[in-house]
Formats: C-alpha cells, sequence, structure tokens
C-alpha cells in the first residue's frame, strides 16, 4: 500500500552493544581458546557483514567443559535453593538491565527485526528466569514429592532463531533444580550466549555452573553423546531429534526434545475476521516464519475464504521488510544463506506442484539473506508445502468445509507442535481444542508465550515440556 | 463302580489365546510354544511341567494388535474419566470373582505357593482399585490453569499419548503386567501388551477379564510369545506413539530404543523393581501423557470503557 | 420509513429484524486481538520528515473545538483566528480543518473564518445526551445549518441502540442527514465510551454508515472514555469494508483524549496501516480536540529550530 506517509528510516542505535573482534569458549568461567585453535565467523545475515571470530568446540572442549560442570554440580547442587534463586533473580535484573544491548546484539546476529528483539525476545528472557528463580526453592511443593533431586550436568543444544530465548528456556530451569549445564549454541547465532557467559560473571554465578560451547552439529553431537552428562536437552529440526533419541537411547541420559512442527491455523466463518488477519500474520511472519510453532497452515473455511484472503493480502501489502534495526521494520533477514535456500527449494517446488504463489510488491535488499513474505493457494494435504516445515515466511493455505473436515486436516501430520482456532462460539473452540493433536492451542490468538506456560509437542514434534511447573521435571530426578 | 469312581476326571485343558480387537483369535502364523510351571527345582532338575501351548505371536499379530488399539483410542480418550474409572473398577470386580483361577496360574507361572500366589492376585485387583479412582483426578493433579502475565486464560491438560506398546515384565507376570498396564489405559491410551515370554498365561486370562468388563474391544490387546520378536515391530511401528520397555533386558531395550527414535517414540525405559507390591507414585501414567496448553484472549473487565 | 441509501446493502434497512439480523451478522471482534493490534501500530517510530508530513497532516485535520457552557462569542472568535492561522510566528503551518462549536455560536464561528479554508462544525440533536424528542433535535440541526455550519456533528441516541431498537436509531440519523441537506456533512458521533463493547461499536458504524454518515465519530469529548486507538482502528476497518462492499467512502474522526502530538500521530498510523492514503486527507480523517494543536505546533517549531519549545511560544485560546 503505497502511501504519501513515507516512514523516515529510524535505526535503532547499534553503539549500545560493543561486540568483540573475537570470542572464546566460556568453560569453567573463563574465555578460553578451542584445544584445537579452531574459529569460525558469525554474520549479520542481514549485510552478511562479519560481526566476529567464534572458538569452535571440539570434543576435548567438550570433556573439559563437562568435567567442569560436573564439578560445579556438587556444590551448586547443595546450595540452599534459596540461594540458588538469588542468583536467578540476579540475572534476570541483568538481562532487563543489559536488554537493549542483547536486543541490538541479537538483531544483528539473528537478523530478526528490533521490534521483535525489544518487544518479545528479551523481556521473555528475563521473564523466564524471573519465573524459574521463584521456583529453586519450592522444589518441594512442585508435585514431584519431598526434595526432588537434580539430574547432574545438563547438556543443552539450542536453534537459532530464538537463541537467548531458547537459552534462557533451557538454562533457567536446570540452574533453579540444581543442575550444571554446558549448552551448545547454534553456529550461526553464538553470540548472545557469549553475552550471556558475561552475565554470569556478572552475577557472580560460581565457576562451571554454566559452560557455554559454540560449535557446529559435530559439537553438539559430541555433547549429547558424552557418557556424564545426564541430561540432554534439544530444541531444533526433527531429524536432529531423532538423532539424538538414537545417541542416547540405552543410556539414563534423562531427554527432552523441542521440534519441529506444521501448525495449523483454523479460521471458522464466524472468527472475528481482523483480529484472524492478525493471529494468521503474527501466527506466520513473525521471525520471518522461522518459528517450530509457527501457523504455517492455514484451514479456511469455505464460506469465508475470498474475503479471508482479500484481508490476507491486503495487510501483508502494509509488511515492512528491510534493515531488522529499524524500529519500523516487521520482515527481518532470514537467519543463514542454508535456510534461505531451503526456503527457496521448498518454495519453488510447491510451486511446481501445481500450487498458487503469491507476494506483496516487495523490494528485497541486494545484499543478505532475504525473502518476501509468500501465500500459497490451492494447496491441498498432498503438496509438499502442506506437509513439509520450511521454516519461513510461506502460509500454505487449504479449505475446509466443516468443523470435522478442519480437524482432520489440521491433524494430518507427524507433527503435533501449536495449531490456532478462530471461532466467536466459544463450545466450537473448546470441542475443537480437545480433538486437535497439539501441545500448544491458541484461540483467538497465536504465538503467545508465557514462562508459566508449559510449552511442547505431540507426536514427531518432540517430547517433554518447558515452561511452568511442568518444566522442572525435565531437569528433576523424577 | 468302585473303580470308575477312583478314576481321576480327565480335566478339560483350555486353549489359550490372544486377545485382539476385543476377539480371542489364535496367531495368524498358526505357531504356538510350550509355556511350563516355574519351579526353581523343577527347572534345575529339567522337570517342568506342561502347562498349555500358548500363541507364537508373529509382526502380523503385532500389527493387527496396533490397528485394533488404534481403532479404540477415540472411543477410549474420548469417554468420560468418571466412567473409565468405573470400567477399571469393574475389571476389578471380575477379577475378585475369579480370583481361584487367577491364583492358580499365577502359583504355576511363577513358581509360587498357593498363599504367595494368592497375595499377588489380591494385590493386582487392588491395583485395578487404585488406578479405577485415578482416571477422574489426575489432571487435577497435572493440570490447571497457569498464571500467564497478560489477559489470556491458560489452562494445561494431560491427554493420553495414543496407542502405547507395552513390555510386560518378564517375572511378575500378573501384578507386574497389570501395574504397568493399568496406568496406561486409566488415562485413556490403548495399549498392546506383551505378556511375559516365560509365563504369559495369566495375561492371556486376563483378557477373558476384559472383555467381561465393560473394557471395549481394541483397548486393550494382549499377544504372548518372543519378546523381542514382537517388540522389534512395534518399536518401528509408526503408528505407535510410545513403549513401555519393562520386560526388556538392557540389550534389547536399547535396540527397541533406537527403533523408537524413528516416529519419537515416548519411551518408558527399564526400571530395576524390587517389589511390585509397592505402592505405584503417579510416573507411570504421567510417562504416557501429553500435556496441552490451551489459550484464550479474556479481555478485561470495565476496563478502558470497551474491552470486551 | 427509512430512505436508506442506494447501495448494495440498501434492503438491510427494509425492516428492525433485516436490520438487526445484519447488524449480529457482523464479524466480532476480539479485544485482545484488537488492542494488540492498535499498541502495535503504536510503537511504530515516526522521525525526521516523516514526523514533519504528519505533524502538519495532523494540525490540517484538526477540528479545533469548543464546547462549554462558558463559551461567549469572543473566545470562538479567537479559536477561529487560531484555527486559521495556528501558528502566528510561522505562516507555513497549514490551517486546521475546522472549528467545531455550538449552534448557537455558527455565526460566530463563521464570520472569524470567513475567506479561509476552515470549516464550520456544530454539534447538535442535544449534544451531547441527545436525550430530546426528534423534533427538538431536527430544529437544533436545521438552526445550525442555516446559520451557515459547513459541518453537522450529531449524537445517536445511546438508549435506543443499548436497547436494540436499531431502526429507531438508523431512522433519526436519517432524519437528520435529511435536515443537513447538501449544505452540511454529517458527522455521527456513537459515544463509544457508552456503547462499551467493540462489537457494539462495530455495529453502530455499520448503522451510521447504512443510515447516510459522511463521517462516524467516536466521541463527544464529555464521557471518561473517548476515542483510543482501538475503537478508531475499529471504526476505519468498518469504513474499509463499508467501501469495499458499497462503493461510498466514509470519514472517521476520533474526538477526545487525543492530546499529545505522539498520540495524533499513533493515530495517523493506524490510518496509514489500516485504510492508506485516501484517506490520510481532512476530507476523511479529522481530530476533535482542543489542546492538541498547541503540541502539534510546539513540535512543528521544536523541528524547525532543533531545541524544544515551551507553552509561552504558542497561543493560548
Amino acid at each position: 500500500m503505497a502511501s504519501a506517509f513515507e516512514y523516515a528510516p529510524a535505526p535503532e542505535s547499534r553503539a549500545i552493544v560493543d561486540i568483540a573482534p573475537s570470542y572464546g569458549l566460556f568453560i569453567d568461567g573463563e574465555f578460553t581458546e578451542a584445544a584445537d585453535g579452531r574459529v569460525f565467523k558469525t554474520v549479520s545475515p542481514a549485510s552478511e557483514e562479519v560481526l566476529s571470530e567464534i572458538a569452535q568446540a571440539g570434543e576435548a572442549d567438550v570433556d573439559r567443559a563437562v568435567l567442569a560442570a560436573r564439578k560445579a554440580f556438587e556444590k551448586w547442587s547443595a546450595l540452599p535453593g534459596a540461594e540458588r534463586a538469588k542468583y536467578l533473580f540476579r540475572i534476570a535484573r541483568i538481562v532487563q538491565e543489559r536488554s537493549r544491548e542483547l536486543a541490538v546484539l541479537e538483531t544483528l546476529d539473528n537478523g530478526k527485526p528490533i521490534k521483535e528483539t525489544r518487544d518479545a525476545d528479551l523481556p521473555l528472557v528475563a521473564a523466564h528466569f524471573f519465573y524459574y528463580a521463584g521456583w529453586a526453592d519450592k522444589l518441594d511443593h512442585a508435585g514431584f514429592g519431598a526434595n526432588p533431586r537434580p539430574l547432574g550436568v545438563a547438556g543443552q543444544v539450542i536453534p537459532w532463531n530464538f537463541p537467548l530465548l531458547m537459552l534462557a528456556w533451557k538454562i533457567a530451569p536446570a540452574l533453579a533444580t540444581g543442575n550444571t549445564v554446558v549448552l551448545k549454541p547454534a553456529e550461526t547465532t553464538p553470540l548472545s550466549a557469549l553475552f550471556f557467559a558475561d552475565i554470569c560473571r556478572q552475577a557472580g554465578l560460581p565457576k562451571g555452573v554454566v559452560n557455554i560451547l559454540p560449535g557446529y552439529g559435530d559439537t553438539g553431537a559430541a555433547l549429547v553423546a558424552h557418557p556424564d552428562v545426564n541430561k540432554v536437552a534439544f530444541t531444533g529440526s526433527t531429524a536432529v531429534g531423532k538423532e539424538i533419541a538414537k545417541t542416547v537411547a540405552g543410556s539414563r541420559k534423562k531427554l527432552t526434545l523441542e521440534l519441529g512442527g506444521k501448525g495449523a491455523n483454523i479460521v471458522f466463518d464466524d472468527a472475528p475476521i481482523d483480529q484472524a488477519v492478525e493471529g494468521i500474520v503474527n501466527g506466520i511472519f513473525f521471525n520471518q516464519g522461522q518459528v517450530c510453532c509457527a501457523g504455517s497452515r492455514l484451514l479456511v473455511q469455505e464460506s469465508v475464504q475470498d474475503e479471508l484472503l482479500d484481508s490476507l493480502k491486503r495487510r501483508l501489502s502494509t509488511l515492512r521488510l528491510g534493515d531488522p534495526l529499524d524500529k519500523n521494520t516487521d520482515i527481518g533477514a532470514i537467519n543463514s544463506e542454508e535456510q534461505l535456500t531451503r526456503i527457496t527449494s521448498l518454495v519453488e517446488r510447491g510451486e511446481s506442484e501445481g500450487a498458487e504463489r503469491w507476494s506483496p510488491a516487495c523490494e528485497l535488499p541486494s545484499a543478505g539473506y532475504w525473502f518476501a513474505p509468500t501465500l500459497f493457494t490451492n494447496v491441498t494435504q498432498a503438496h509438499t508445502v502442506a506437509r513439509d516445515e520450511i521454516f519461513g515466511p510461506v502460509l500454505s493455505v487449504l479449505t475446509f468445509r466443516t468443523p470435522d473436515e478442519a480437524v482432520a486436516k489440521a491433524n494430518n501430520t507427524p507433527y503435533g507442535l501449536s495449531a490456532g482456532i478462530w471461532t466467536e462460539k466459544g463450545s466450537r473452540i473448546l470441542a475443537v481444542a480437545n480433538k486437535l493433536r497439539a501441545g500448544v492451542v491458541w484461540s483467538n490468538t497465536f504465538n503467545k508465550f508465557d514462562p508459566a506456560s508449559p510449552f511442547g509437542g505431540y507426536k514427531e514434534s518432540g517430547f517433554g515440556r518447558e515452561g511452568g511447573r511442568h518444566g522442572l521435571e525435565a531437569y528433576l530426578d523424577v | 463302580m468302585s473303580d470308575k469312581s477312583e478314576q481321576q476326571r480327565l480335566s478339560v485343558f483350555k486353549t489359550y489365546k490372544l486377545y485382539v480387537g476385543g476377539k480371542f483369535p489364535r496367531s495368524e502364523s498358526g505357531r504356538v510354544y510350550e509355556v511350563t510351571t516355574r519351579t526353581s527345582a523343577a527347572g534345575a532338575a529339567g522337570k517342568d511341567k506342561w502347562l498349555a501351548n500358548a500363541p507364537l505371536s508373529s509382526r502380523k499379530d503385532a500389527r493387527d494388535a496396533v490397528v485394533a488399539a488404534r481403532k479404540a483410542f477415540g472411543g477410549w480418550s474420548g469417554a468420560t474419566a468418571y466412567n473409565r474409572g468405573q470400567i477399571l473398577y469393574r475389571v476389578a470386580e471380575m477379577l475378585e470373582g475369579r480370583k481361584s483361577q487367577f491364583v492358580h496360574e499365577v502359583a504355576d507361572a511363577e513358581g509360587l505357593s498357593k498363599s504367595k500366589a494368592a497375595a499377588q492376585v489380591e494385590a493386582t485387583i487392588d491395583r485395578w482399585v487404585w488406578y479405577a479412582g485415578w482416571t477422574d483426578k489426575i489432571a487435577q493433579v497435572v493440570g490447571g490453569p497457569n498464571p500467564v502475565a497478560g489477559p489470556y486464560f491458560n489452562i494445561s491438560s494431560p491427554e493420553p499419548t495414543g496407542v502405547v506398546a507395552v513390555l510386560a515384565p518378564q517375572e511378575s507376570s500378573f501384578l507386574g503386567l497389570v501395574s504397568v498396564l493399568a496406568p496406561v489405559i486409566a488415562t485413556g491410551n490403548t495399549a498392546v501388551v506383551i505378556a511375559s515370554e516365560r509365563s504369559p498365561l495369566p495375561a492371556l486370562s486376563l483378557g477373558e477379564v476384559l472383555a467381561t468388563s465393560d473394557v471395549p474391544g481394541g483397548v486393550v490387546n494382549v499377544l504372548s510369545g518372543r519378546t523381542a520378536e514382537i517388540a522389534a515391530p512395534l518399536a518401528a511401528h509408526q503408528d505407535v506413539n510410545a513403549i513401555d520397555l519393562a520386560g526388556a533386558d538392557d540389550v534389547l531395550a536399547k535396540e527397541l530404543e533406537i527403533a523408537a527414535a524413528d516416529n519419537l517414540k515416548r519411551v518408558l525405559r527399564p526400571q530395576p523393581v524390587d517389589d511390585w507390591s509397592a505402592m505405584p507414585g503417579t510416573d507411570r501414567m504421567t510417562a504416557f501423557l501429553e500435556t496441552k496448553t490451551v489459550w484464550h484472549p479474556t479481555g478485561s473487565l470495565g476496563a478502558s470503557g470497551s474491552s470486551y | 420509513m427509512s430512505t436508506a441509501a442506494p447501495h448494495a446493502l440498501a434492503d438491510v434497512t427494509a425492516s428492525d429484524s433485516t436490520l438487526r439480523r445484519f447488524l449480529h451478522g457482523l464479524p466480532g471482534v476480539d479485544a485482545v486481538g484488537l488492542e494488540a493490534r492498535a499498541a502495535s501500530l503504536g510503537t511504530r517510530s515516526i522521525k525526521t520528515t516523516a514526523k514533519a508530513y504528519a505533524i502538519d497532516l495532523a494540525i490540517s485535520m484538526v477540528d479545533l473545538t469548543t464546547l462549554e457552557g462558558a463559551d461567549t462569542p469572543g473566545k470562538v472568535r479567537a479559536l477561529g483566528a487560531k484555527a486559521v492561522r495556528p501558528d502566528p510566528t510561522d505562516r507555513t503551518a497549514p490551517a486546521t480543518a475546522a472549528v467545531c462549536v455550538y449552534p448557537d455560536m455558527v455565526a460566530t464561528a463563521k464570520a472569524a473564518v470567513a475567506g479561509s479554508p476552515v470549516k464550520v462544525a456544530s454539534v447538535a440533536t442535544a449534544f451531547p445526551a441527545g436525550r430530546a424528542p426528534l423534533a427538538v433535535k431536527l430544529a437544533d440541526v436545521r438552526e445550525a445549518v442555516a446559520a451557515g455550519a459547513d459541518e453537522i456533528d450529531m449524537v445517536i441516541d445511546r438508549g435506543a441502540f443499548l436497547a436494540g431498537d436499531y431502526l429507531k436509531v438508523h431512522d433519526e440519523i436519517v432524519a437528520v442527514k435529511e435536515a443537513c441537506g447538501t449544505a452540511a456533512r454529517l458527522k455521527v458521533i456513537f459515544e463509544t465510551g457508552e456503547l462499551s463493547t467493540y462489537d457494539n461499536i462495530r455495529r453502530a458504524s455499520w448503522l451510521g454508515m447504512l443510515a447516510g454518515a459522511d463521517f462516524i465519530k467516536t466521541s463527544t469529548g464529555k464521557v471518561a472514555v473517548n476515542a483510543t486507538p482501538a475503537n478508531t482502528l475499529l471504526m476505519l476497518e468498518a469504513v474499509r469494508d463499508f467501501r469495499a462492499q458499497t462503493g461510498v467512502q466514509i470519514g472517521v474522526k476520533p474526538a477526545g483524549g487525543i492530546r499529545t502530538t505522539k498520540d495524533a500521530i499513533k493515530f495517523l498510523v493506524v490510518v496509514n496501516e489500516t485504510v492508506g492514503e485516501d484517506w490520510l486527507d481532512n476530507h476523511w480523517f479529522r481530530f476533535g480536540a482542543s489542546s492538541l494543536l498547541n503540541d502539534l505546533l510546539m513540535q512543528r517549531q521544536k523541528l524547525a529550530t532543533g531545541r524544544y519549545s515551551g507553552p509561552d511560544y504558542v497561543t493560548v485560546d
């Protein structure tokens, strides 16, 4: 929608964050080089500018870090819960204090809009630490029996789509319950985890309680396979999740997996249409659709299909794609060249299979990794774009005639992470929510998160829950 | 005349059959295997007494059982928790009435004295009663509203995982079996159970009790045979959602856990159990429950004039 | 009796029941989602050239208002002068859209803005309560129009609306529209704070548009809750959808409670991203406000000079 009211650039200042030219691994409270001296570069996906050079952890480093965590475990787990709580409260507060810096950093390293890191990621990070801090001295009352014990050393592998938030989801409950952690951030987004190491230092967290090992998949594989790890937590792709499940098979390692999804966002003909449009947009274009619980399949009742699609297309035309640091940017960069390639090839497949592709007029920056918001109509259950997780700003539109058909189509996937329901009829919400095989059901809203709200999937979307009282179980010997 | 009266009456043997989809089929393979008594003395002397021929289930039997369990899942998981509780209690009632049969079978199966076998059977009946009471309570214990920081009602509820393959414990042929089976179905899952390989008869007889206790066909499916042979296709089956490895040894358990990873089944690893009569916690129920969290906007009554 | 507008929805107002069925068949409004959308638009960062554009646009959209029992001809003349030349030190500052006064002040206001593009709007129909016989309300309107009002800001009968007597509300608007004739554009005030729910605001919007409103307007400024980004967003969605169905474009006027440049720019962002540039014009969008204008002028001076202005450098009215 071209308009006389053109917003001037409103970039958030980059000066607030000071990125060092290089970072080491964070082991036993110290930054250290990798044993074999390997490094890799992390780039800003919006510009391809190299942000920093990062030590790349190998097996020897995994050994060192697990050993440090093991050593720290004895004292950390023996601390009174109230003391552990205070460390976590400190961390929560420091995150709040440094939230603008961390938001800018995350936007630089990840490519997502500052609007999101500022208004979603960072507030949720602080809230998550604040929430689990409070649990640390109340575990006796959590419903797992008296004096539930921690597991030991947690090996945690997190993805690049919400780098610091996923770190918070992993580290906060682990520390609250008395475990120590070795965490591997994703290779494309290591910086916020390394800044978090500095927050641990400021908080005075004992050495070895948190260890950060940047690296690639092989680093993560070494970590989850390490014999002295007691707990494995992974967020990422279903394919890797299956590999990890095989790796830990036969061991005593407790495993939780938060994997992919192909969420159905179901719009009934009596939906609050304008809010449904917002929910659809939020569901698939939040974080460029690089969200495991994205509402990537729109299931719309045939009787409102035209009206809804018109509104949706009009709304997509107002999305602002560009510099992620601009406060008015709605759609940022795709996180990596690799991810952009995957999105591109799946979208090409969608076209070649006969689905109808549409994007608003949208100029893409010349440098960096970008993909325009995209709709596919004329999609059926048989299309690849209706079955495979694209993990990008691509929405597949399918239709249905009756609630039963909507539920059947929504559930017709190996995944089971999220779903949305839009209708003004209360009993329909409850009935449909009850029948959906998905761990999170948003009715008349989408993509809402809260530390008190358990999150996790059915079926191939993984197992275990993060958040809430439920999230403690993954880190307790129960 | 006197000769005749002294002559012992020839007993009628029971043909033990599988219990699948509410019916009692033989193994589709036509195979059986010999089940004998189990006393350490007899075993040592190589003189186990023949008890019966049990069906030696095949992978196709396993497949049929999964189909039956899947078919039953919608109805069973959709039944009210109160209804499931009544049905589980009905199982206890039926068992109580057939106690002597099971005492006999358990004694033979496990080489126990009558009194010890009776204690096992009584504990088993009481276990059904325990889980019958849980059906409509577990949701309140493990679920409920979550205080999210926003204008949303947010509630988490447990839901059954789906079709659960259960490898019953090898040693405790009846109490162990029910201790792993009852929690699975109490919460609304349906089960494919592999009976103790060596001592499958109490499990097969349990099928007869379930069939007369209003448990819908397919909710519990009992297979007998070689645990490893039947478990492998179940662990790999894409329409099985979870697997309880109670009856697997470490080597088999690892193999099965690897196979189970293909569709990310929930896996309950074998845990050492000294005494199956000990009071169970909720773990065996929660292992096969999913947590579903539902959000809905609330608005805020009266604030800012127009808000809902 | 209704004489509905000649468009695709003409049948809707044929009877009480068709009207009710139509209004209750409109899509519902989820309050949290609506407010979240409005709030998210409120986070837009409007800087430099965009801000300068927005400030001048906002000034040009102000219905500079005085609706006090203590209004005097002197006060109204001052208001008129200010509307015509908001910043006596800077002639590039645009005039406001209109001055808005009570009917008995229309002639005075008309004289005060004579020769300028500034319109005179008059509230009427027993403003603000609207609790008077229809004949009185119509007389009120005719007096104002006769005195030269270019625009009539009427209030709907909220009592009838809340009682579900939609056709009564509709017919009254039709009658007022007739009384306006071709001389005056009609703004229909819903008093959204009294309608209380967003569903009601959407229904009232459609009711007003079906009855021939040229503008739909949130509030009188006389109750606790007046214009908000959320209720204005909702009304913009209504005019957007109405135009899509009928081809007829209707204006929107949030009124009451908009006091700062920051607020005004948020509203303009809502306009820009909901209905686009077709409404970014004072023929289609207005701010009912009084103190807003001075804040816009101070911000305008700040942009021009680079230093913050103060209340002594804008005129009190």
